[in-house]
């Protein structure tokens, strides 16, 4: 937006945001809502605190162990699929089907055959982010450009060198848009899984702070998360724009 | 499917144009390669096989077969119980999803024409959508307790941040030559807004609708689940605590089920109905 | 070069005359720091074929879109029939070069749109949408989707859907450079015609010099970075002829080599 003539960047109005918040939390009008001061306070306080460290520590390790198997298996399923269509065919149905299927119905079964800890999260957030990396990775093999195929076969690369020099970089920018939203499904999944599991990292804590009606911690964790979360996007972003300067000329 | 000639056919007759007779194994290729069905039978069809074989080695205690999630699940069907479930899922469901498509997509739209409203909101639900929105359903139990408001508001939490952003999008990627066509004849802004805008932004806002509902399905589960032990909730969690199972599989199955025809549905009457370039003539 | 087939004015002051339609007088346009056109002069006769000719960069199309009011002008000022412009006006209607046909929307109604968005009644409007379809020669097609036509077709419908909210001055963006070779020579053959028989005035981009010379009354040459005018040409063709003959003819083929000449030294 334009303001007197200056360019106001998009995101200051987070900050304005922020100030009504912290207004209507001054006015107490809900105990839902503490001002936001308070609430950077109590998250300074918490960050100090063991079982906010623990907690993380728990949680970090379910998210990176969960996306790295979804990104070990998606990444080659999704080229497996763009590349052989009987497989395609296979699981295309079952691909397509959960990657908009409400998960979080499946928590309670995996809480069963893996029990209440971390095996539970850690498979959960697999399942949130594997369907989209795989369903990326296979539209940006299927979409290599067959001229770039045939330059590669007329100058007599082998089938191997076309697959790994042509094919498998000419779908990386598709892959990593896909790893970049499967990101941001893991960190939905790991809060998801934490909180139905409600014993462990901060599923823990939000069940602790919410039973005690500690709002400012509350709120101070959830913030932490949301910043976490758009960091960790904006960061893959940043990544894939570097990867996309070449793709843009395609 | 990928043909391919072996050099030994090349070799016999020069002629190369006599029509070889159709093996079967060739027609049962072609018939693959036009029948979507097909494949989806088959798919089906190995996993059902690969669960019953799971269950019955048994891969664990609290693994049923798949022929017991069945029979379960008739048994619910029979004695009504999956019904009232059903009834009592899809009321805040299809409540917040109402609710989020017109509060959602006015606000996308209203964000794609002014900048204002863009510079106002889009950070807003840009946060909203990447941030792990499930961490704030329990404070809803807090303001409205356990009943249809509070699950519907979940729905909403989850559902209005996708329908918001993909509704804002739909509006910025309206083709600018057909409102510089609409401007060129002396349209209004009305008239471009209604008779341009919205019908071109229309697939891209069906479709953004479509993602708010997969959203909403999660929503309703997490708050079935979490606060209220109401619905699919109630079945699954109640099946587990008396470990029936079969019984709670076949509530988790039927819940994705539905979703994912839902999703399906409207996948169909998107392509179908919305697009006239890609209608099959 | 002494030819008799070409009458030259060059210099940005072009000959005056009391019948022009559109003027355009001092534009100027810059996006930010980037200067697109510099101290545009020009006027455009009544039921005359211009052309604004230049290769890309030159600002052709943005002087066609400031015309057509869709584009405002840093400075100068543009004045149709007597009145300055200050937006789209019922005087001038336009062709786009990616057609902008509503792909919702059926032939009849994207030829009628124009007439639509003035708010005039369906039977009407329905009654000239055909009249005009059938003109570009796309009879039986009204019921079809922009889809379902060729590239050529669906500039056909492009064009009708200008001619049938009968503007005085139609402004055509480069409407046969998505149109194959063939199916361009036929349009320009049917473009000629049109202007023969509807008697309106057209402003006409193209970056093809054949085409250029092959369809135009004058042509205004603009050179690139910033757009200025370098050169008016008018092509002095025998229209009379056949079009294959005027596509052989010497003073065509002159015409064509004359332009290329001096745009050679944009080329990259």
């Amino acid at each position: 937006m334009t303001l007197f003539g200056t360019r106001i960047p998009m995101m200051t109005s987070l900050i304005f945001w922020l100030l009504v918040w912290e207004i209507v939390g001054q006015l107490e009008l809900m105990f839902l809502i503490p001002p936001i001061s308070s609430i950077f306070m109590a998250g300074v306080e918490l960050v100090q605190t063991g079982s906010w460290q623990s907690a993380s520590i728990i949680t970090l390790r379910s998210f990176v162990y969960g996306m790295a198997l979804a990104i070990s298996v998606g990444v080659p399923l999704g080229v497996l699929m763009g590349r052989v269509k009987v497989i395609d065919n296979i699981f295309g149905l079952w691909v397509n089907m959960f990657v908009s299927a409400p998960l979080s119905a499946l928590v309670p079964v995996l809480m069963i055959l893996f029990g209440l800890g971390e095996t539970t999260v850690f498979v959960t957030v697999f399942l949130f982010a594997v369907w989209i990396i795989v369903l990326d990775a296979r539209a940006g093999v299927m979409q290599v450009p067959a001229s770039l195929v045939e330059m590669g076969c007329s100058y007599g690369a082998s089938r191997w060198t076309i697959f790994t020099k042509i094919i498998l970089l000419s779908a990386l920018p598709e892959i990593l848009a896909g790893i970049r939203i499967g990101l941001i499904r893991g960190v939905k999944g790991v809060v998801i899984g934490q909180i139905l599991v409600s014993v462990i990292g901060y599923g823990e804590l939000f069940e602790l702070y919410s039973r005690s009606f500690d709002m400012e911690r509350f709120w101070a964790l959830t913030m932490l998360l949301f910043v976490a979360a758009m960091l960790l996007s904006a960061g893959v972003e940043h990544f894939e724009k570097r990867i996309e300067y070449y793709a843009g000329a395609r | 499917m990928q043909m391919s000639v072996s050099p030994a056919k090349l070799d016999n007759g020069i002629g190369a144009s006599k029509e070889a007779p159709i093996t079967r194994g060739q027609a049962i290729r072609i018939f693959a390669d036009e029948r979507r069905s097909f494949w989806i039978v088959l798919s089906l069809a190995i996993l059902f096989f690969a669960w019953e074989v799971a269950g019955r080695i048994p891969i664990s205690f609290a693994f049923p077969t798949f022929s017991e999630t069945i029979l379960a699940f008739g048994e619910m069907v029979a004695d009504g119980s999956m019904l009232k479930a059903y009834i009592l899922t899809l009321q805040p469901l299809v409540l917040g999803v109402i609710v989020s498509a017109a509060v959602g997509i006015a606000l996308g739209v209203a964000m794609g024409l002014s900048e204002k409203a863009e510079w106002l909101l889009a950070p807003v639900f840009i946060v909203l959508q990447a941030a792990p929105m499930a961490a704030l359903v329990p404070l809803v139990t807090f303001v409205y307790g356990i009943g249809l408001t509070a699950k519907t508001l979940a729905v909403i939490m989850l559902a209005l941040p996708v329908i918001v952003l993909n509704s804002y999008k739909a509006v910025r990627h309206v083709n600018p030559s057909l409102v510089d066509m609409c401007r060129s004849f002396q349209g209004n802004r009305m008239q471009q807004i209604f008779k341009i805008i919205i019908p071109d932004a229309s697939p891209v806002l069906f479709a953004g609708l479509r993602l708010g509902i997969a959203a909403g399905f999660i929503g309703v589960m997490l708050a079935e689940l979490l606060i209220t032990p109401t619905g699919i909730g109630d079945l699954i969690t109640y099946h587990r605590s008396v470990a029936n199972y079969a019984h709670m599989y076949a509530a988790v199955a039927s819940i994705i089920a539905v979703s994912t025809l839902t999703l399906a549905g409207l996948q169909y009457v998107e392509t179908h109905l919305l697009r006239p370039e890609k209608r099959r003539k | 070069m002494a030819n008799p087939a070409l009458v030259r004015s060059s210099g940005i002051n072009p000959i005056t005359t009391s019948d022009a339609v559109v003027q355009v007088r001092d534009i100027c346009k810059n996006y930010g720091d980037i200067e697109a056109l510099r101290g545009i002069n020009l006027e455009f006769e009544r039921g005359k074929l211009t052309t604004l000719l230049g290769p890309s960069g030159c600002g052709k199309t943005t002087l066609l879109k400031i015309i057509a009011g869709l584009v405002p002008g840093t400075s100068g000022e543009i004045i149709v029939n007597g009145r300055v412009v200050t937006g789209p006006g019922p005087e001038r209607a336009f062709v786009f070069q990616d057609f902008a046909l509503m792909p919702w929307a059926t032939v009849l109604r994207n030829v009628a749109f124009g007439l639509e968005l003035k708010g005039m009644a369906s039977a009407e409007r329905t009654r000239i949408a055909r009249r005009y379809i059938e003109q570009v020669g796309l009879a039986g097609f009204e019921e079809k989707y922009p889809h379902e036509l060729s590239g050529g077709m669906r500039q056909r419908v492009g064009i009708a859907r200008a001619f049938a909210v009968n503007a005085d001055v139609l402004l055509l963006d480069e409407p046969f450079s998505a149109v194959d070779e063939q199916n361009r020579r036929k349009f320009q053959e049917d473009l000629l015609q049109l202007v023969e028989q509807e008697k309106k005035t057209f402003i006409f981009v193209t970056h093809s010099i054949e085409e250029a010379v092959y369809v135009s009354d004058r042509i205004v040459l603009l050179s690139p970075r910033p757009g200025r005018i370098s050169q008016i040409i008018d092509p002095m063709i025998d229209r009379s002829a056949t079009p294959d003959d005027i596509r052989r003819d010497a003073g065509y083929l002159d015409v064509v080599e004359e332009i290329w000449q001096g745009l050679r030294q944009y080329a990259e």
